[in-house]
């Protein structure tokens, strides 16, 4: 709360400050400087007091940690307007949308994964460049496909290539979208998406009950995709558990790339 | 079993060494040799062996500066700030315009015409004694009742009345409830109502500034009962370790809502503390204004000088109820309200200062108890027959851009109440 509270203050004296959270569960303790201070205050002040900070941080699972240390807060965020929420999977994704986030005058939510950051990536080029951006609000198709839709953000984006990559296999064509933002969510893709494949699996670390997948769902039914589905829409989420610390219940706890290929089955009745 | 040894050792060391031990309550030893000095990175004070716990002082307290009686009498001529008359009237103007206006809103409360108000009645002096000392750039982070800061530095009725009608001419855009002022022009971060959360924030701009160079300090306001949040214990920490140029002041008016100070803290109220996180702290009597002015002046002009915070404990009493949510006759005696307002009230206490050097009288009293009335009154007609915000005005300022989401149902409603409208109390807002 100390040091939220300052990083908010100094960003409505002029500053671009970088607020960092040693894991976004420590959040919850300062909780009220990130949504009733950082996000309504534009709002409450009718744009007279403008908050340009940017909250990063690991999110989501880690490894042997326990309950206190492993949940995920991107439905938490996302639930909050004035709050903007993205959550990178590759280092691209880190990259751009970080220095997005800064330039950004909004509140920026930066939900990172703690298991993302030992893996290496292929950079090209241009996406080491100097002033490389990833867009805030745009999701992109990492593996285009034409049987069905994953929708997934961070670390079970990997999952859902590695399952479409065993999928293919056997004649499935997997579309692999990956959010990259959660608010606010590119749903334009994700329709097109499904006006395309006709099935829709989502998948998250976070828990099933008012999560990413969830509001996925709901706004594809209030949109014009619903009509392209051939079957209701599968969510893959974490176990709705606090996180165990054993490891193989821990590993259980998490989408499996054997539970996206279960749900994506499911869906196509294969 | 350690300290047994410790307390023998060090016994029979002083016996070496002919010391007496005996009439002091503590006694320090002194350093043979640079190995008995305390070496702890956490504290580099002596050692001692006598075992005392520090008193927390409730009896004693620390004092409280003021520089007029409850007559309004100079009692040390070196204090009295030699204020020009002009300014003197300003502030005796701001406090009763104040109290004037909280009179009638107060009143259009009850009557249903706004739907909440919170009064400053009591505390004028704390408002204007501190805004009078500072810059008129310095920022200010309040908590809720400091209304004459705001008033002090020119923020007119209208926009008051706006604020707490909602309605079109309020900057606003009547997102808030009442009393949630903010001015951008004037310096005064928009009230928010989580309590204590601006301490922090007012530590934070502060760093800002320090870094900016400007010749710019913070003042953040809070009462004594926000000081038990734990935002505010961060705040006072990170403006010490920090550097920060800010002042914490903090109205200790006895009550927050109905948990009376005996219930808020068993130290020396809030300036005890101050020491505790190596911050210069003040208490002063809030309702002498010169005496609020004095303590916030000199704090400003070495907490911008010095880079440092300065803690500054106005003690005064909290006359109204908390908010037309409360009605504090539950918990606490009308004779007990009945005598801070008649015996010892900032207002009448500079006004006697006033008629001593000769710049009121009862003619000009009454006269200024009629303008300012009449002004207040003008503000609320006018404020009564306004429309309010455009239902247009629902979407914006979520984000700094308008995201294609909220613009769709922004224009959704649009063309809905094209084809509907007539259904809808629309006479009432702006288009």
């Amino acid at each position: 709360m100390g040091f939220t509270g300052i990083a908010v203050g100094a960003a409505m004296a002029g500053l671009r400050p970088i607020c960092e959270f040693m894991t976004f569960n420590f959040s919850m303790q300062a909780i009220d400087q990130v949504i009733n201070s950082a996000a309504k205050t534009y709002y409450m002040s009718s744009g007279m007091v403008s908050v340009p900070v940017v909250f990063r941080g690991p999110n989501g699972t880690s490894a042997g940690v326990g309950a206190q240390h492993s949940q995920c807060f991107a439905a938490w965020y996302g639930h909050c307007p004035g709050l903007k929420v993205v959550s990178p999977w590759s280092s691209e994704d880190a990259r751009g949308l970080l220095k997005s986030a800064i330039r950004d005058d909004n509140p920026v939510v930066m939900l990172e994964h703690e298991l993302m950051y030992g893996v290496p990536f292929e950079m090209s080029e241009e996406t080491q460049s100097k002033d490389f951006l990833v867009p805030i609000g745009k999701a992109k198709i990492e593996r285009p496909g034409k049987h069905v839709t994953l929708v997934s953000h961070s670390r079970p984006v990997g999952h859902c290539l590695e399952a479409a990559a065993v999928l293919a296999k056997e004649g499935v064509e997997c579309e692999v979208i990956n959010l990259r933002t959660i608010r606010p969510m590119d749903v334009e893709t994700i329709e097109a998406s499904i006006m395309k494949t006709n099935n829709l699996v989502t998948v998250e670390g976070g828990w099933p009950q008012f999560g990413v997948g969830a509001e996925i769902c709901a706004r594809i039914m209030e949109g014009p995709a619903f009509n392209y589905l051939d079957a209701p829409a599968v969510r893959v989420t974490g176990a709705d558990v606090p996180m165990p610390y054993a490891k193989i219940l821990e590993e259980n706890c998490i989408p499996q790339v054997k539970d996206i290929i279960f749900a994506v089955k499911k869906t196509l009745n294969i | 079993m350690a300290a047994a040894c410790g307390m023998r050792r060090g016994l029979r060391l002083l016996q070496l060494r002919g010391l007496r031990t005996g009439h002091a309550a503590r006694q320090q030893e002194e350093f043979p040799s640079p190995a008995e000095r305390p070496q702890f990175p956490g504290a580099s004070a002596a050692f001692v062996d006598t075992l005392d716990f520090i008193q927390p002082n409730v009896l004693a307290g620390i004092p409280v500066y003021r520089v007029m009686d409850r007559q309004g009498q100079i009692l040390n001529p070196s204090q009295d700030p030699q204020l020009p008359a002009e300014t003197v009237l300003k502030l005796y103007k701001t406090m009763t315009l104040l109290n004037t206006m909280d009179r009638i809103l107060y009143e259009s409360q009850r009557q249903g015409r706004i739907s909440f108000y919170m009064t400053n009645y009591g505390e004028e002096g704390t408002h204007v004694g501190s805004a009078a000392a500072l810059d008129p750039t310095d920022l200010v982070f309040g908590q809720y009742r400091e209304a004459g800061v705001l008033m002090y530095r020119g923020y007119p009725l209208d926009l008051f009345m706006a604020q707490c009608y909602g309605h079109a001419g309020d900057p606003g855009k009547g997102r808030q409830m009442p009393v949630h002022y903010g001015s951008r022009d004037l310096h005064f971060v928009t009230i928010s109502s989580p309590l204590a959360t601006q301490i922090p924030q007012a530590v934070g701009a502060a760093y800002a500034m320090k870094r900016d160079n400007a010749d710019r300090a913070v003042i953040c306001y809070f009462g004594e009962g926000a000081a038990s949040e734990g935002d505010a214990h961060a705040g006072f920490n990170f403006a010490a370790t920090l550097d920060c140029p800010v002042l914490f002041f903090c109205r200790n008016n006895g009550y927050a809502i109905s948990t009376p100070t005996s219930e808020q803290y068993r130290g020396d109220g809030i300036v005890a503390r101050g020491p505790g996180y190596g911050i210069l702290s003040i208490r002063v009597d809030g309702n002498d204004v010169f005496a609020v002015y004095n303590a916030t002046r000199e704090a400003r002009r070495r907490a911008v000088a010095e880079n440092q915070p300065f803690l500054i404990e106005a003690m005064t009493y909290r006359i109204g109820h908390h908010s037309t949510s409360d009605d504090s006759s539950a918990y606490r005696s009308v004779d007990e309200v009945d005598y801070w307002d008649k015996q010892d009230h900032p207002i009448s206490r500079l006004r006697h200062y006033m008629l001593g050097r000769g710049w009121w009288d009862e003619a000009r009293e009454k006269a200024w108890r009629k303008e300012s009335r009449r002004q207040v009154l003008e503000a609320f007609e006018a404020a009564e027959r306004r429309r309010k915000p455009s239902p247009q005005l629902l979407f914006s300022d979520v984000y700094c851009d308008t995201p294609p989401g909220l613009a769709r149902q922004r224009d959704g409603l649009a063309r809905h109440l094209r084809l509907y409208g007539e259904h809808y109390p629309l006479a009432l807002f702006d288009k």
